[in-house]
Parts: C-alpha cells; sequence; structure tokens
C-alpha cells in the first residue's frame, strides 16, 4: 500500500469528472502528491534526530518536541491528501452501484449511467463540499496548531525535565517554511478549483432545468 | 507515485510532440530525473548529519546550516523538474478535449465524422496546428520561463554554482565567528555543474523547438496566402479540407501508447 494506489484511485475518478475536475486532479497529482514523495518527505525526515536542544538533561529534548510537534507538519500533509482525495470515492461508487442496478434488472434504467445528472449530480456536488470543506478543515488545523504558517529557528521550552527555560533549535525552518507555504498555496488553489466547479455545475444545472420549464410551459 | 508516474502522463504527450519535444522529454527523464533519484540524492542525502562546525555550543550547527541553505539543491531540482514538465500537461488536456469533441461526434452519428470506430478515435496523433499550434506553444514559452527562472534562483541563492569547503557563520547561539564544512563539496559542485548543464541543453532545445513551429506557421501562412492569391478561396477551403482529411487518415494509421489523458 502506498501512493501509487491514491494515484490510481483519483485515475478512476478522472473518467466521471468535469473538465475543472480533470485539472483538479492534474494538481493534486503534480503540486501535491509528487511534490511530497520526491522533495518533501525528505525535508522532515530526521527532524527528530535534528531537534537539538541546549541542554544534557536526558529527556528534556524528548518532551520539548513533543510539545512543539504533537503532530508533525508532514503526517497532517499526508493526511490532508488522503482526506482530500476521498470524497471521489462516493461519485465511483454512484456509477458503479448504476451500473450494477442495470445489469440486476437486465435493462437500461439510464440514458448514460456515467453521465452527471439526476441522483449522481447530487453525489458529484457533496464530494465537492466534502473535498473543499475538508481542505479548509486542514488549512485552520494547521494555523492553529502552528500559530500561523512561520515555523522558527529557535523555540524556548521549560517543560518538565527541563530544569529552567531551555532553548531548542528546528532544523531546516526555512526550507519547511518554503514547503509549508507551497501546501497552502496548492490547498488554496484546489479550494478554488473546487469551489468553480461547483458553481459551474450549479448554474448549467439550473440554466438546463429552467429551459425544460419554459419549453413545457410554451407547449 | 513517483517519477515514473510523471513518465506515463508525459510519454502520452509525447505522441503529439514534435521531434525536438521527444529528444527533449528524452534528456529530461535520462539525464535529469534519472541522474537526480540515481546519484544526487545520495550525495546530498547526509547533508546535514555531515554539515559539521568547529564549535560545541548546541543549536549553532543547525542555525548556520539553514542560514547557508535555505531550501537544498537537491529539492529545487526536483521543484524544477516538476515545473518544466507541468506545461506538457496543457497539452495533454486539448488534445484530451478534442478527443472527446470527436467521440461526441461519432456517436452522434455525424457524417462529418471520418472515422470508423472509436478505436481509431482514441489512437489518433493530432497534427499540431490550429488552436494546438498555440496550447503547444505557450506550453513550450512557459517550460522556458519555468527553467530561466530556476536557474536564476540557483546562481541568486548560492552565489554562483561551486559549492565552498569553509562558510563562516556568526549567527545566534553560534558564540563567535565559527568555521563549518560542508560535507563531499567536490561532488557536490560536479554535480550541480552537471545539471546545470544539462538544463542548458533543455533550454536550447526549447528554443530550438519554439524556432521550428514559428517557422512552420510562418511557412504555412505565406503558401496558404500565396495560394489564395492564385485561386478562388472556395475551392482552396475544398481542397485543403481534403488534404487535411487525407492527412489525418494516413497518421490515424499509427498505433502508440494510450496515455494520461484516455
Amino acid at each position: 500500500m502506498s501512493w501509487a494506489f491514491l494515484r490510481d484511485l483519483l485515475s478512476g475518478v478522472n473518467k466521471y469528472s468535469t473538465g475543472i475536475g480533470r485539472i483538479w486532479v492534474a494538481v493534486v497529482f503534480m503540486f501535491r502528491l509528487l511534490v511530497y514523495v520526491a522533495a518533501a518527505e525528505n525535508i522532515w525526515k530526521h527532524e527528530h534526530d535534528e531537534f537539538e536542544c541546549n541542554i544534557k538533561q536526558p529527556g528534556c529534548e524528548n518532551v520539548c518536541f513533543d510539545h512543539f510537534f504533537p503532530v508533525s507538519h508532514i503526517r497532517l500533509w499526508a493526511l490532508q491528501l488522503i482526506m482530500v482525495s476521498t470524497p471521489s470515492l462516493l461519485v465511483v461508487f454512484h456509477v458503479a452501484y448504476r451500473e450494477n442496478r442495470e445489469k440486476h434488472h437486465n435493462q437500461k434504467l439510464y440514458k448514460n449511467p456515467r453521465k452527471i445528472d439526476g441522483g449522481l449530480l447530487c453525489t458529484y456536488l457533496i464530494s465537492l463540499i466534502l473535498k473543499t470543506g475538508l481542505e479548509i478543515a486542514f488549512l485552520v488545523l494547521f494555523y492553529k496548531l502552528y500559530n500561523g504558517f512561520k515555523i522558527p529557528r529557535l523555540v524556548k521550552c521549560d517543560i518538565k525535565p527541563c530544569p529552567n527555560t531551555v532553548d531548542c533549535y528546528i532544523s531546516k525552518p526555512t526550507e519547511k517554511m518554503i514547503f509549508l507555504y507551497f501546501l497552502v498555496a496548492t490547498s488554496c488553489l484546489c479550494i478554488v478549483l473546487n469551489l468553480g466547479e461547483l458553481s459551474y455545475l450549479i448554474f448549467k444545472y439550473s440554466t438546463k432545468c429552467y429551459l425544460k420549464r419554459h419549453v413545457k410551459k410554451q407547449q | 507515485m513517483d517519477w515514473g508516474a510523471l513518465h506515463t502522463i508525459l510519454g502520452g504527450v509525447n505522441k503529439h510532440s514534435t521531434s525536438i519535444g521527444k529528444i527533449w522529454l528524452t534528456v529530461l527523464f535520462i539525464f535529469r530525473i534519472m541522474i537526480l533519484v540515481v546519484a544526487a540524492e545520495k550525495v546530498w542525502g547526509d547533508e546535514q548529519d555531515d554539515f559539521v562546525c568547529n564549535t560545541l555550543q548546541p543549536g549553532c550547527r543547525n542555525v548556520c546550516y539553514d542560514h547557508f541553505f535555505p531550501i537544498s539543491h537537491i529539492r529545487l531540482w526536483a521543484l524544477q523538474l516538476i515545473f518544466v514538465s507541468t506545461p506538457a500537461l496543457l497539452v495533454a488536456m486539448h488534445v484530451a478535449y478534442r478527443r472527446h469533441e470527436k467521440k461526441r461526434q461519432f456517436r452522434k452519428g455525424d457524417q462529418k465524422c471520418e472515422f470508423k470506430d472509436m478505436e481509431e478515435i482514441r489512437k489518433q496523433r493530432f497534427r499540431i496546428e490550429g488552436s494546438l499550434w498555440w496550447t503547444y506553444t505557450s506550453s513550450i514559452f512557459f517550460r522556458l520561463v519555468f527553467e530561466a527562472v530556476f536557474m536564476y534562483a540557483f546562481y541568486f541563492m548560492y552565489d554562483g554554482f561551486r559549492m565552498p569547503r569553509l562558510m563562516k557563520c556568526s549567527d545566534w547561539p553560534c558564540p563567535n565567528t565559527v568555521d563549518c564544512f560542508v560535507s563531499r563539496p567536490t561532488e557536490k559542485t560536479v554535480f550541480t555543474i552537471f545539471m546545470i548543464a544539462v538544463s542548458s541543453i533543455c533550454i536550447l532545445l526549447n528554443v530550438a523547438e519554439l524556432c521550428y513551429l514559428l517557422t512552420k506557421f510562418f511557412l504555412r501562412r505565406s503558401k496558404k496566402a500565396g495560394n489564395s492569391k492564385q485561386q478562388p478561396n472556395h475551392e482552396n477551403k475544398e481542397e485543403t479540407k481534403q488534404n487535411e482529411m487525407n492527412e489525418l487518415i494516413s497518421d490515424s494509421c499509427q498505433n502508440t501508447v494510450i496515455g494520461f489523458s484516455s
């Protein structure tokens, strides 16, 4: 089980997406997954070993690291990628349900089981809303957990067993901050794409509905 | 998800590229991505562990390393490769959109559609003309811009392309000016120069491809202008349409790999 699974999942979703949905998949692949695997993972690889405190007291470094990094940035990033890709599964399941139903009844129940209309449209819209919600939730979590998106070079720690206020130094803070900003930028881009897709679908289908009603009235 | 997945995505675009574009892709994968993964990552692998400063002051090493390497070479290269590969996706999306339109025409049973079945549409190789020409040319332009920006960023951040053996650091909490020693400076310099050289080759290939496309565009335009002067317009349109159809039918005989866009 690795990121290849997520990649295959998203490739499957690509088939049932709108044009904006496909751009979203491309952004997630290229600017989030690939950057995570190829670059970001290695920056945080030895973060605990390289975290250094100006004290010889055993246990102080461990306790301070745990206090300042309850959940590491890189793990939150990975969780965000997984959570944000998962709502697309709803669409895949719904299409599979439609196709199964047609097979079971042995007749054509839908004009095109893969076309985004009726129930599938609702599922698609729900998946978009969930994706956007999860993106915003993770950004807020990042902001609250780490007091903004800055990573300081020095943090002061006075938790037991540290005997007094001790200076602790974080490794590669500038590099980590650059990639954190990159994460935030790509998250915001994905939120914009999701909202764009949502507006596009709502507009498209409401005009379709309106025109249908208009034609019926004329008849 | 790794560089292999990028290869699959870009492989699909390769089908619709010019010959120079195909050479560019080969250079990208063999001399940049492969070298990065197989060699460069190992050279920079122990960079912070083996970055040694002549002081026992805790925190001084961390702070000095962060000062001299705001972003590691290896990460910059990875970002450069990702950004430089991304414009090709524009072409992939445009091709996918055209294919989608042709499939829609075919399904509607349009008389104008010249394909016999869906397989032909899927395997069709599009010529770089019309709106696809503009997409392709803009993708090359963006590639050039990204390459140039990253090369400049490298030069600006590291004051040239040489990795020094010794760096003097006096950031707090270092008690005074401290000597810090970089691990494997010569090997890192060699790889940096190699990657810069291959970047430059890629820039030259992109410029050549851009010139080739512009030359082709202007030649085609002057040919059309010349033809329209000799013959009436409506006859010419029929002839060019027939020529295009013949070209499309002959091109559709080529069987190649189906990429990301399908």
